[in-house]
């Protein structure tokens, strides 16, 4: 069964013909092109395809592509492109908090998701809160180093 | 991998939903989708069509109502875990499933799952169920041959299985609101934060005098449903919380998670440490 929708993603109109059983990240991957968003076990446990619609963060996995028809949708091109993450990246590039990359769309997308409650979350809140966002490379330590920097110097510029 | 296909349908009413429900036997309700899309991606089901609900308007209330003696509150059966999570109405009258609700998998999938959605799939490691058998609560249920209320005790019915029929939806779950003598108390044990309990306990009391009384515990992730060991509530409204740990008749089995011996004795732990918590709100 195929459905028409439309949908904003990443500040874009978009109108498309998909069909009802494709899910939210395989149709920002394959029909629009947006490949940031990864796929890692498309059900739900590791976080790859953590994207936004309508302002809060989803599992691009668990979600189907005919549910966001009237949804605004953002993925992290444009959470870049918007510079909204720009600080973000910055710390994950400088304290190593990142080597094969294939978790770091989601877990910026999830971080700044407990950033934007502006205050600055203790170690153990960074740990719960990314709990759902598996890495394979890092450790998490440098993941944990790079949000807490982050939650203080935004704090500290009173952002 | 990628669920087999599938028809979809968004109806606006609730009528419509059950029409559907008894027009395509294999269809299935979609509601916050947390479960039921990893289902699919596995192929561990495949129904002819998906029935999303989440176009039907007044179900996602939270909402604080008169009851026969203390107040009511009503949780419609798509507010999301999150809304829960925010909620200042969960927060001063169902201080359990405030204290449940971080424990509910991750941020991401608490921005979709609904409360109604794990009443409903009914998992025996989940968190939600134990808290409405603990409370005392009920389920409200619309089918075919109308509404019906369901009270937590005879709702669990086995693994998965509820005493929801083929065609009926559930709409909303009600709990008692808590008053000045509520005590409740919360625990579980996961392998990391957010994922299914290997244990856990949903508790809730009332305060009598220095003591407790209608001690109500309701174990997760140790049986098919929630369970309550109602030897080891007796025991705690006597104050002994040795007799109530001795008193544990749980029967757990083996899981990939812990080996039954394993699950008795962290359930034992966890009881004295529910225990303490239903104590120490004694003002
Ligand atoms: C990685 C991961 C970790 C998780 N960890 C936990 C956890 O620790 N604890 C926990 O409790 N849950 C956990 N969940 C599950 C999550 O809480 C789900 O949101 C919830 O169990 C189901 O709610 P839903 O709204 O998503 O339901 P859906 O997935 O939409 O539906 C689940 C089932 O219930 C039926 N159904 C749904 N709503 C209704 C209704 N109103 N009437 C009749 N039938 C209905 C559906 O047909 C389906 O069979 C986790 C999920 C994931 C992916
Ligand atoms: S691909 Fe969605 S959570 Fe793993
Ligand atoms: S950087 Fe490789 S999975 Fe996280």
């Amino acid at each position: 069964m195929e459905m028409d929708i439309t949908l904003t993603v990443n500040g874009e109109r978009i109108a498309e013909r998909v069909e009802a059983r494709q899910s939210l990240v395989d149709f920002v991957r394959d029909d629009l092109g947006l490949t940031g968003s990864h796929i890692g076990c498309e059900h739900g446990v590791c976080g790859a395809c953590t994207m936004r619609v309508d302002g809060e963060i989803v599992r691009g996995c668990l979600m189907l592509a005919v549910q966001c028809d009237g949804s605004v949708v953002e993925t992290i091109e444009g959470l870049s492109d918007s510079g909204e993450l720009a600080d973000l990246q910055a710390a994950f590039e400088q304290r190593n908090a990142l080597q094969c990359g294939y978790c770091t769309p989601g877990m910026l997308t999830a971080a700044q998701e407990l950033l934007k409650a502006g205050t600055v979350p203790s170690r153990e809140e960074i740990r719960e809160h990314i709990s759902g966002n598996y890495c394979r490379c890092t450790g998490y330590h440098a993941i944990v180093d790079a949000i807490e920097s982050v939650a203080k110097a935004r704090m500290g510029a009173g952002t | 991998m990628k669920p087999a296909p599938f028809a979809y349908k968004k109806p606006r009413t609730l009528d419509e939903a059950i029409a559907l429900l008894g027009e395509n036997p294999d269809a299935r309700i979609l509601a916050g989708g947390q479960s039921l899309m990893a289902t699919l991606n596995m192929r561990l089901s495949a129904p002819s069509l998906l029935i999303d609900i989440n176009g039907i308007e007044g179900l996602g209330e939270i909402a604080l109502k008169d009851g026969a003696q203390n107040g009511v509150i009503e949780i419609g059966a798509l507010a999301r875990h999150v809304q829960a999570e925010r909620s200042e109405t969960i927060a001063t009258h169902a201080p359990l499933i405030a204290c449940a609700m971080p424990t509910i998998a991750h941020p991401a999938i608490r921005t979709r799952g609904t409360l109604g959605g794990s009443i409903a799939f009914a998992d025996p490691a989940a968190e939600l169920p134990a808290c409405l058998l603990a409370l005392d609560g009920e389920v409200d249920a619309q089918g075919p041959k109308g509404k019906r209320t369901i009270k937590a005790g005879d709702y669990f019915q086995g693994l998965y299985e509820t005493a929801l029929g083929p065609q009926e939806i559930l709409t909303a779950i009600r709990l008692p609101a808590a008053n000045k003598d509520t005590r409740v108390g919360f625990a579980e044990l996961a392998r990391r934060h957010g994922d299914y309990a290997i244990v856990g306990l949903a508790a809730s009391a009332r305060a009598d005098g220095k003591g407790l009384k209608d001690v109500r515990l309701a174990y997760f992730g140790v049986g098919a449903t929630p369970l309550r060991p109602l030897k080891s509530e007796a025991a705690l409204s006597r104050g002994d919380i040795d007799a109530a740990v001795a008193a544990l008749d749980l029967d757990p089995h083996d899981d990939i998670q812990a080996t039954a011996a394993v699950k008795k004795h962290l359930a034992g732990v966890l009881l004295r440490r529910v225990a303490a918590q239903l104590m120490e709100q004694r003002a």
